[in-house]
């Protein structure tokens, strides 16, 4: 029990800080609605099998792009939080590493919710026209896929000691696992080597997850109850193996 | 059951790659005591404080706070501990009352209890007026207010300050001291304290340790270091120091004698009578004096009796400096 309270003071504070942040927000926001615009209507012409547009198709590739974008900074920002001193506060209180992990990741998981919901309805205005009954799917979907992200971005700044490193590790974390998830293009399509890499990137798993709850039911790589074991599984994995690593002593 | 001492430490030692941080620790505090560890920057202080707070563990020895040892209950230390960090160490996104309620989250705190304590606190450091401002609005001086409001809003039996007034006004230093002591005062915390002013430990303290190079030289009370040195300090000032501090020595003028590229102090029972034959003795040898000084022994007389050196306080002030010119920039 007491253990909620301290989850939900460490919640809390992120998502008063996410909250405070508007510019954050907005821009959150921009740079999907971006793609969509632009990338989505440029490659308009597209062939796909199937009668929805290239701009519909890759929407929920999108989504995990933003979900992938956000969380993984989202976590990585603890970095500052050390840098700035606050950590310790934090890492003196009688609090596990569990409970700090679990409180920032269900404290980022939020924040992808309010980032959800502001941008389906958006979506519209692009000509991204979904099942509203979707949208009710895809909230919990996205939650689920942001724990994972933010734990991965908690492991990584447990192993890097500034900030400097983050454009290190977007170009080799962040875009390939954007990239081979099959966000923008179908990976039925794709050659053998791709498909290899995109079977072992959990966000493929994330990405065809939110396309099967988008268009209701559309076809998956693997059974849809297989990959969302795959995604509470690693998102339980990145919690547990960041909960090791986080704040070890010296 | 009240464990006998607040603090005891048993050969506390901590290492890092070869480098002794804290060498061999033996040291027991009172309840109730206001203890000051007292050292040159890296002597040792935080990384003492730092063990005992469980945040980092000792290479050797042991040590127990509150009687709970600090590597096998350390949750239990946890609990019973409230510090206040050297670097600033709040949100200053969010308000003075958040970053409280936050605290009070941590320490699993009741929620009615934690809005009466709140009150409390800010009360106590006379930030009650701005407590739902940000963080960020606030002066150097009431983001420290705040730290220690803070770390005593669970009622910690102790209390760590580690460089509490580093980098603050003269005034907002003074103030601070007042509220310390007050707490002193009126609760039975025990407070841990380090600094390198001289003034701060001999203000607030009711007991010193020195500490250099992660040993301690002497513990006793800030009287007993003073008077310890018996008698009065001369200070020479001249551009001979050398020389002449040799023949001082020749003539066992003092058993201590410091020092520098340009100054020699002498600490002697009957200093205004001794002046004289200083002033003679250079004028033989030939050295200009260019002044001197006679003064009661302050701290800072007992440090450099006891380490050799002078306490190194303006270095760590241009340190301060330095990393308050990085905050902005985030």
């Amino acid at each position: 029990m007491s253990d909620l309270r301290k989850i939900y003071g460490l919640w809390h504070r992120e998502v008063l800080r996410y909250w405070r942040e508007k510019s954050r927000i907005l821009s959150s926001l921009i740079l999907p609605l971006l793609w969509l615009v632009v990338f989505g209507s440029g490659l308009r012409g597209i062939e796909l099998s199937g009668t929805i547009n290239y701009q519909t198709y890759i929407f929920p590739g999108i989504l995990g792009m933003t979900l992938l974008f956000t969380s993984v900074f989202s976590g990585v920002s603890v970095i500052w939080d050390r840098e700035f001193g606050f950590l310790k506060e934090i890492l003196v209180a009688p609090v596990s590493r569990t409970t700090i992990v679990i409180g920032k990741a269900l404290g980022s998981g939020t924040s992808a919710l309010i980032q959800g919901a502001l941008l389906l309805p958006l979506s519209y205005l692009v000509g991204v026209h979904l099942p509203p009954i979707s949208f009710v799917i895809l909230l919990p979907i996205m939650v689920l896929i942001s724990i994972g992200l933010v734990s991965v971005g908690l492991l990584i700044a447990s192993l890097m000691t500034s900030m400097e490193g983050f454009n290190f590790i977007m170009s080799l974390v962040i875009m390939p696992m954007f990239f081979t998830s099959g966000a923008l293009f179908p990976l039925t399509s794709a050659p053998a080597w791709l498909r290899d890499f995109s079977y072992v990137n959990p966000m493929t798993y994330g990405v065809d997850v939110l396309r099967w709850a988008s268009f209701s039911g559309s076809a998956t790589v693997l059974p849809v109850y297989i990959e969302f074991l795959i995604l509470v599984l690693f998102a339980a994995a990145m919690i547990g193996a960041c909960s090791y690593t986080f704040g070890r002593k010296k | 059951m009240k464990p006998k001492f607040a603090i005891e430490t048993e050969d506390l030692t901590k290492r890092y790659n070869g480098l002794t941080a804290v060498d061999g620790l033996n040291l027991t505090v009172d309840h109730g005591e206001v203890f000051g560890l007292l050292g040159p920057n890296g002597a040792g202080k935080t990384t003492i404080i730092s063990m005992l707070c469980t945040i980092i563990n000792p290479s050797s020895g042991s040590a127990t706070v509150n009687g709970f040892d600090i590597l096998k209950q350390s949750g239990k230390v946890r609990r019973s501990i409230g510090i206040v960090f050297q670097d600033p160490s709040i949100d200053d996104r969010l308000t003075g009352r958040e970053n409280l309620q936050l605290h009070a989250c941590l320490y699993d705190m009741p929620s009615e209890l934690t809005k009466k304590r709140i009150a409390e606190v800010l009360e106590l450091v006379g930030l009650a007026d701005r407590a739902d401002y940000a963080m960020r609005t606030y002066s150097g001086g009431m983001r420290r207010r705040l730290e220690l409001a803070r770390g005593l809003l669970h009622r910690p039996s102790v209390l760590f300050l580690d460089e509490p007034t580093l980098g603050l006004d003269p005034q907002t230093r003074e103030h601070l001291w007042e509220y310390i002591e007050n707490l002193s005062l009126t609760s039975e915390i025990t407070i841990i304290l380090t600094t390198h002013y001289m003034e701060e430990a001999d203000q607030l303290c009711q007991r010193i340790a020195i500490i250099d190079h992660g040993k301690i030289n002497v513990i006793d009370t800030p009287a007993n270091l003073k008077t310890a040195l018996k008698g009065d300090v001369i200070t020479v000032v001249t551009a001979q120091a050398k020389k002449l501090a040799s023949r001082f020595a020749e003539l066992k003028l003092d058993r201590h004698i410091d020092s520098s590229k340009d100054s020699i102090r002498l600490t002697v029972p009957n200093a205004e009578k001794l002046v004289p034959r200083l002033i003679k003795i250079a004028t033989e040898i030939g050295v200009e004096v260019s002044s001197v000084s006679v003064h009661r022994p302050t701290l800072n007389d007992v440090f450099l009796h006891y380490t050799g050196r002078d306490i190194r306080a303006d270095e760590a002030e241009s340190q301060m400096r330095k990393f308050m010119m990085r905050r902005p920039s985030r």
